[in-house]
Order: structure tokens, then C-alpha cells, then sequence
């Protein structure tokens, strides 16, 4: 077992000790094609061609692990990826003698008196001192000089610091950069020994020049030619340095290149696995399955199995399954209980289906029912990936509930997901108990369901538990017989809220105030006259209209209030049925919207006129007071931004007025009743469609930016109006002008901008707080503790609870006092 | 020094544990000492109340949550 691993430096001698050749001759392979002796490619480096043996260790190909070379440096260089350390070194030793200069690094050496120049870096790999360059053998002798005693005050550790200096440079097995033969028969090599032979070159053409005496320049040219081919092997991306470049001209990929970034080895290839048993496709709403389930296409339930370990009680089955063969339901595979496997095909089908007894283990496909994971990325969330059940479809897309969109985050304008199969009793049961989707209906960020219903589901039950709403006896028969009810109703003629009634479960009580509640001065409750205030008692609905804040996601009371009072399972069976129950009314009522729905009455258009008129001449007033100086100051605020404030808050006044107008003049018809209930869309986009756009913000304030002084070259320079800032007077169905919606156009843009930009924040955020947080657990005795049990909170979030099974995150005390006392 | 830290709005009420109370603390806890957060002997609420090196100090924040929440850190050496 390794107990621990200790990251050292390497020294030329151990870099020797490592190597079982030198390597000296840039070439590859000789005339023949056999690679040469003392070359990059040389055979005793290790094999890479199937059927050849290794020359030391003599191994296969794939057993034998491959042999370090060296390379001898005729002059030194500098290890790039230690020139920052080698810096430092320089700087807190004496230039002399060798000695640490202590703690703030003193111009004079209390050791010997050496006077200390000053030393400058010049990334990657040049030192200078008094304007002169330090040659790497010059730095090699002063880290030489520096005695241990001295490098251990300074906790310097892993070996001397002239090993940081290469003289010897390690070549790494052909194991490492195996060539590939293409398909003429032509090699073509792998980066790394690109870079090797380049290094080689260089080092061999230096020594000859050494050896006839060639003048110095061409000498130190060619020694940083040196330099730089062995900074980048280590690194090609360094900053300041032009890429070391293949033919093609496509950048090497050298070593740090291999390590670094999402795609390098740590964490593409160490951090990052592949699993068996999961599929992935194209996702599509399927409203009358359940939330828990998921729709898998056959293809897919016949490619994934769950290994069946066979009893005495399931052998029939099995042999059923096993006869099927790649016929669905059917079985892939069996396993005898000495470890063979063995395909199932049509043709020996039936005899392994006889051989099968108890102890086999036969891989079947997907049935009905099987528990499977279920996941959308970016994996944000503990609801991201849930627990379903297989429902087995005839189509080619996973098909899941749209009520369980919300906490996958996913739509249907192509989203992927993925699907894993656990494959023992162990992770099946696990992923049941704790990750069914039923158990993930209240969110832990609010303490609410996250699951509810969206849309049409919403509009549908609004329109059912309506006042006016009135069903026949075998309407009312239809509608809840088709959601999995059979009522017992005695009635011929019945109420929305009487068929509503019959999904509620037993013993509900609860009174709150709908979506579509006024907000009036005096609540009426019982007696609201918009039949707002939603009162249940005894499960059965008395008064008020079912909308969004009762059933909606992210704010569903009733859903909220069922939950906690009847179990997830109750609350899991009443999403399923709601949500049809409404898709099912609105089905039979029909629902449709039209540019009609949008047309206002000429008095309410005059007056939405009228209003923005005289928003318009306060602006006026407004510019002028500025201009005489007499603008109301806020605190905080220059002049101009005090004028600024007041402008925009007049002008974003305006949609607010509008709005009052438009939803007392729109009669009630889809489009209105969709914004009422809170299924889709609001007043806001009612009023710009049909009365005024209203005012463009840019970073939150009135469009500024364009040319100098002006937004655009048809206002006079610093003209303070309305107009000239980006207010739309138009409403979509009436037009924008060529003005207006370029100013749309821009706080259009900056939405995108923002989402995309935040998008990418937070995934980053995300990835750092989770690798911070991995090995933190919640223990049983409610203290958080990391991997070394070190105690982090002593009790979980300061007052031990958890948010997803509390009201909006907290206790409320007072409610279940009530619910005790009755 | 005019300012003493333990005065301040921002930090919350902070006690050294008697040996008793340290004890019981971590037998209730099941936790060797080495187990607990840590505080630097040179924070400047250490020094304010001059606690050493071992002892326990008592944390008392106020949560929204929770009304008050307790918290007990180690003094050691850096």
C-alpha cells in the first residue's frame, strides 16, 4: 500500500541512474527502417510495435512500461517552469559566498561583506544583473555555493537548488509518445519527439561549434536556441515566447499541454470517468405519465440491462425473459456461477433458458418499473439528477413529466438528458429511498415545492374552479374517470369546485389568498367578490379559484400544504392528477389566444395617451427646474443623477398606470386569464403589447450611450427628453419606430449578455465551492465534519434544520401549534 | 490600546471554558481535542481576553435562524 508520495527534484546523477541510454543522434530510423542506436526512437526505450520484445527488460508491448533516455546538455539551461524559485534564490542568497542575507534581504552580506547588486527577472528565462545577463552556468555556481545549513532555515526542500539548473535532461519512453503508422505506411511522430529531436539537434550542432573554437556570439545564440527548445518542451504556452510550431503550423503539444486545462490528464482522464449501463437522448414532455416516471425508447431498454440473480421465485420469469432473447422484454446475457458469461441469441435461446437454474445471473433489459437515475446537466443541484421509474415507449426520445422540468431545468427545444441504470439491490433501494423524484418536491434552497404545476395545467384549473363553472354528471364523470378517480356522484348538475374537490385528500384545511387576489384595501375573505380567498375545509374547496399560488411551482400552497400533512406520496399522486385534471378541462373547453385578445377599447387608448402625455410634460418641468438649478437633490446624488432618478421613476410610473388601465379595459378573455392565474406571462406584457412599451433601461438607467452627448445623431446634443432616451410611447401591436426599437433593441441585448455572462460565472463559482466543500458530511450527531472528522459547524447550518423539509426555511411554530390544538 | 474588541458590535460574546466545561464539551462530543475548530493565540480576541494555549473559548452568535448559536474553537500556537 502507498502511505505517501513526496515530490522531489531530480538530479543529473539520478537522472543517469533513471535512464538505461544516452541518446546522442537527432535521427529516428536508419535507411531500413529500423530505428537507430542512440537515437530518440531507440529500442531499448521500450516497445510500442505489437510482437516485438523490449531490448531491456524484455516485455510485449503494453506489459513492458517503457525505459527512461538522457540527454547531456552541453551547456546548462534553466528549468522554465522553476525560474520564479530560481529568482527568489538568487535574490535571498549571496552573490559571493553563498550565504542566507536574511529576513528583508540586505544589500551588504553579513557574512563575507559582498556588496549585493540588484538582480532583475525577465520572464521566461533571463536573468539580469546590473544590465549584464546571467548565464545559466553562472547561476549554477552561485545555487551551488549555497550550503544546506542555510537552505533549511528557509524551509527549502526536495534537493539542492542547483538541480534546478538542467544539465542533463531526462528522455522520456517511447511508451509515452508512441508514433503511429498512417495508412501509406508513412510514421508520423508524436509531439514530444518532435521536440526531442529539435533539443538533440541543437545540443549536438552547439558541441561541434564548442569544438572548433567558433566566436562567442554564435556560441550564445546557439545556447539560447537551446534554451528556448527546452522551455518549450516543458511548456509551449509561455507567455513571451513565439509557440514552437509542427509543419502544419499547428502549435506542439508539449508536456504541460498534456496535464493542464479541462481537457489535459488530470481532468479529462484521472478526475473524469466514463460509465457503463446509462444512455442519453433528446428529451419531449409527456404530461400523462407520472412525475416519478421516465419514458425510455425500447432501443435504449434493450441495450441497457439489470443483472437478475435467479431464485426459486423468479426463474419462470426469467426463462421468459431469457426465451425473448432481443426480443423486448428480453435478456442480453447470462452469467453461469462459475463467472462465464454467455449472449442470448434467437438461436440458442431456448436451450440456455433450460440450462438457467438458481445461482445464474441473467442481464435483462429495462422493464416497467425499474428504478433508474435520471440527470440533465450542469448538475447544479441535489434535484438535478432523481431517481424514476422506467416506462418503456415505443418512441425515440426519453419522455419525461412536465411538472419535473422545473428542477432539471430542462424545455424541450432539444435538451439532452441522461439516464443510468444501478446495478445491485444496494444502489437500486438507495437511489428509491433517496432520490425519488416525490422525495424532491420541496426544494432545500426555499423550503417550497420546486415541483408544481406549469401552463396549461394552471389556466386549465382556473378555469375549472371558476364561480361560474357548471358541469354535467357525465362531464364530471368523464374528466376525473380519465385522471384515475371514480367518484360516486349523485348530482346531475355539479360545480368546478365540487369536481376539484374529489382530488383533494380527506381532512385538508387550509385557507390563503389566490394569485389573482386585488390586493384591496379591506379583504372581504369568503366574501371576495373576485372569488380570491381560497378556503378548504375538510378537503373539499369552498370558496376562491385555484391558480398558481396554489398550485404553481416554486409558490404552490396547496401542493406545499399536502406534502407536509399527508406525506410525499399523497402529494405526489395529487400533482399527477391536478395537472391533468387541468390539461384534461382545458381540452375540453378549448383555449386559444389571438392578436384580439390585445385590442383595447379608443377610451382606453386616449387615456393610456393622455397619460403618457402629461409623463412626458412633468419631464419637461422636470429638465427645466434642472436647468434652473432648482432640481430636488437626493442624497448621494449629483445634480444630473437627481434629475436622472426623477425622470426614470416618472417614466417607469407610467407602465405601472397603464397597466391599471389596460387589465380594467381587457375583458376577460385568454390572454388576461393566463396572466390572472399566473400560468404564463403577466400584466407587464399585456400592457406593452397593447397600450406602451415604456421605458429602455441599459445597466439601469435611461439609454445614455451612442454618440457624444446623444444617443443618436437625429437629437440635439444633450437633449434631456423622453424620446431621446430610449421611451417607447408605441405598444408592439401598434409599432415601434425606427428610434424606439433600436432602444429596445439595446436593453434587449443586454438581457442576453447578462444571462450568458452569469452562466458562466456561476458554473465556475460552482466548481470551486465544490471542490471545496466535497468531504464535508453531516454526521448523526448533527455536527459537520470534513474527511479527518475535524468539526466544521457543531450543529448543521447554526439551527439544525433542513430547509427542504421546513416552511420557506424556517420552523413556523405557530401553524403547528394550530394544527395540534385543531 | 483604547479599543477593546469585545466591546464592539461586530463580535459576539466570547468565554474562556473552565476545565470542567471542556471536558464535558468534548465527552459530549466524543471528539479528542485536535478535533476542534482552531483560533490563533495571536488573534486579537485571544489576546483581549488572555486566554493560553488549550483552552477553549465559547462563541455565542446570534442566527436568524436559530436565535443563538454556539461555537467553541481551540487556542493554539500558529
Amino acid at each position: 500500500m502507498i502511505e505517501s508520495i513526496e515530490f522531489r527534484l531530480l538530479s543529473p546523477e539520478m537522472i543517469k541512474k533513471l535512464a538505461v541510454v544516452e541518446i546522442t543522434k537527432p535521427e529516428l530510423y536508419d535507411i531500413d527502417g529500423f530505428p537507430v542506436e542512440g537515437g530518440i526512437m531507440d529500442p531499448r526505450l521500450g516497445v510500442i510495435d505489437p510482437g516485438l520484445r523490449c531490448r531491456t527488460c524484455g516485455a510485449r508491448a503494453g506489459e513492458c512500461p517503457g525505459h527512461f533516455g538522457y540527454i547531456e546538455l552541453v551547456r546548462p539551461v534553466i528549468h522554465v517552469l522553476h525560474a520564479k524559485l530560481i529568482f527568489n534564490l538568487l535574490k535571498t542568497f549571496c552573490s559571493s559566498c553563498g550565504r542566507y542575507l536574511g529576513e528583508d534581504g540586505k544589500k551588504k552580506c553579513p557574512h563575507c561583506g559582498e556588496e549585493q547588486k540588484k538582480i532583475k527577472f525577465e520572464k521566461p528565462f533571463t536573468f539580469r544583473e546590473d544590465g549584464k545577463n546571467l548565464t545559466p552556468v553562472e547561476i549554477r555556481e552561485r545555487l551551488e555555493k549555497i550550503p544546506d545549513e542555510d537552505l533549511e532555515k528557509i524551509g527549502f526542500k526536495g534537493g539542492r537548488p542547483e538541480w534546478l539548473v538542467l544539465t542533463v535532461l531526462p528522455v522520456p519512453p517511447v511508451t509515452m509518445r508512441p508514433s503511429i503508422t498512417l495508412e501509406s505506411g508513412d510514421r508520423s511522430e508524436d509531439d514530444l519527439t518532435h521536440k526531442l529531436a529539435d533539443i538533440i539537434k541543437i545540443n549536438q550542432h552547439l558541441k561541434d561549434n564548442i569544438i572548433i573554437g567558433a566566436p562567442d556570439f554564435i556560441i550564445d545564440d546557439l545556447w539560447e536556441l537551446l534554451q528556448y527548445h527546452v522551455a518549450t518542451y516543458f511548456d509551449n504556452e509561455l507567455a513571451g515566447v513565439p509557440q514552437a510550431r509542427h509543419r502544419s503550423g499547428r502549435p506542439l503539444k508539449t508536456l504541460s499541454q498534456r496535464l493542464k486545462t479541462k481537457e489535459g490528464r488530470f481532468r479529462h482522464n484521472l478526475a473524469g470517468k466514463r460509465v457503463n449501463f446509462s444512455a442519453r437522448t433528446v428529451i419531449s414532455p409527456d404530461p400523462f405519465i407520472s412525475i416519478n416516471e421516465v419514458g425510455v425508447p425500447v432501443v435504449i431498454a434493450k441495450e441497457l440491462t439489470v443483472p437478475e440473480t435467479v431464485r426459486k421465485d423468479n426463474i419462470e420469469e426469467l426463462k421468459k425473459l431469457v426465451r425473448n432473447a432481443d426480443e423486448w422484454p428480453g435478456a442480453n446475457y447470462i452469467i453461469r456461477p462459475d463467472g462465464r458469461r454467455k449472449r442470448i441469441t434467437k438461436e440458442n435461446a431456448e436451450e440456455i433458458a433450460e440450462e438457467i437454474s438458481e445461482g445464474y445471473v441473467v442481464e435483462r433489459h429495462l422493464l416497467n418499473g425499474d428504478v433508474v437515475l435520471f440527470n440533465r446537466q450542469p448538475s447544479l443541484h441535489r434535484m438535478s439528477m432523481m431517481a424514476h421509474r422506467v416506462r418503456v415507449t415505443p418512441w425515440r426520445t426519453f419522455t419525461l413529466n412536465l411538472c419535473t422540468t422545473p428542477p432539471y431545468n430542462a424545455d424541450f427545444d432539444g435538451d439532452e438528458m441522461n439516464l443510468h441504470v444501478p446495478q445491485s439491490i444496494e444502489a437500486r433501494t438507495e437511489a428509491e429511498l433517496l432520490m425519488e423524484v416525490q422525495r424532491h418536491i420541496r426544494s432545500p434552497r426555499f423550503g417550497g415545492p420546486i415541483i408544481g404545476c406549469k401552463q396549461d395545467h394552471i389556466s386549465g384549473n382556473y378555469l375549472l374552479t371558476r364561480k361560474e363553472t357548471r358541469l354535467t354528471r357525465s362531464e364530471a364523470f368523464e374528466l376525473l374517470c380519465s385522471i384515475g378517480v371514480v367518484p360516486e356522484i349523485k348530482k346531475e348538475k355539479l360545480s368546478g369546485k365540487e369536481v376539484f374537490s374529489y382530488i383533494l385528500p380527506e381532512g385538508l384545511n387550509i385557507e390563503f389568498r389566490a394569485k389573482a387576489c386585488r390586493g384591496c384595501r379591506k379583504c372581504k375573505k369568503e366574501n371576495c367578490e373576485y372569488d380570491c380567498y381560497v378556503v378548504i375545509k375538510n378537503g373539499k374547496l369552498k370558496t376562491g379559484v385555484i391558480d398558481a399560488k396554489a398550485i404553481g411551482g416554486e409558490s404552490g400552497r396547496l401542493i406545499d400544504s399536502i406534502e407536509k400533512n399527508f406525506g410525499t406520496e399523497e402529494a405526489h399522486r395529487f400533482i399527477d392528477r391536478v395537472s391533468q385534471l387541468g390539461i384534461l378541462y382545458l381540452q375540453k373547453r378549448g383555449f386559444t389566444i389571438g392578436l384580439d385578445d390585445f385590442e383595447i377599447s379608443e377610451d382606453a387608448r386616449k387615456k393610456i395617451s393622455r397619460h403618457i402625455e402629461s409623463a412626458k410634460q412633468e419631464v419637461k418641468k422636470l429638465i427645466e427646474k434642472y436647468e434652473k438649478g432648482e432640481i430636488e437633490i437626493l442624497p448621494g446624488l449629483t445634480e444630473k443623477q437627481s434629475l436622472e432618478m426623477h425622470i426614470l421613476n416618472t417614466l417607469k410610473r407610467v407602465l405601472d398606470v397603464s397597466g391599471e388601465i389596460v387589465a380594467a379595459d381587457l375583458p376577460e378573455n385568454e390572454a388576461v386569464i393566463m396572466a390572472r392565474s399566473g400560468a404564463r406571462g403577466g400584466i407587464v406584457q399585456l400592457v406593452q403589447i397593447s397600450g406602451c412599451v415604456g421605458q429602455m433601461t441599459v445597466f439601469g438607467e435611461r439609454v445614455h450611450r451612442g454618440y457624444r452627448n446623444r444617443t443618436l445623431s437625429h437629437f440635439r446634443p444633450g437633449e434631456l427628453s423622453a424620446e431621446a432616451h430610449g421611451f417607447v410611447t408605441n405598444s408592439y401591436k401598434t409599432g415601434e419606430n425606427i428610434f424606439e426599437f433600436f432602444f429596445d433593441a439595446m436593453s434587449g441585448r443586454e438581457g442576453l449578455m447578462d444571462k450568458s455572462l452569469r452562466t458562466k460565472h456561476s458554473g465556475y463559482m460552482e466548481r470551486r465551492l465544490m471542490n471545496a466543500l466535497q468531504d464535508l458530511r453531516l454526521e448523526y450527531d448533527m455536527t459537520v465534519r470534513d474527511n479527518r472528522k475535524i468539526i466544521i459547524q457543531f450543529l448543521a447550518g447554526e439551527d439544525g434544520i433542513d430547509p427542504s423539509k421546513s416552511d420557506w426555511g424556517k420552523l413556523d411554530v405557530r401553524m403547528i401549534a394550530k394544527n395540534v390544538v385543531g | 490600546m483604547a479599543l477593546n474588541v469585545l466591546e464592539h458590535v461586530l463580535v459576539p460574546k466570547h468565554e474562556i471554558l473552565s476545565e470542567e466545561e471542556k471536558k464535558r464539551l468534548l465527552e459530549t462530543l466524543n471528539i479528542s481535542e485536535k478535533q476542534l475548530p482552531k483560533i490563533l493565540l495571536n488573534d486579537p480576541v485571544v489576546k483581549a481576553l488572555g486566554a493560553k494555549e488549550g483552552d477553549v473559548i465559547k462563541i455565542t452568535r446570534k442566527s436568524p435562524t436559530a436565535g443563538k448559536s454556539f461555537y467553541y474553537r481551540l487556542v493554539v500556537k500558529s
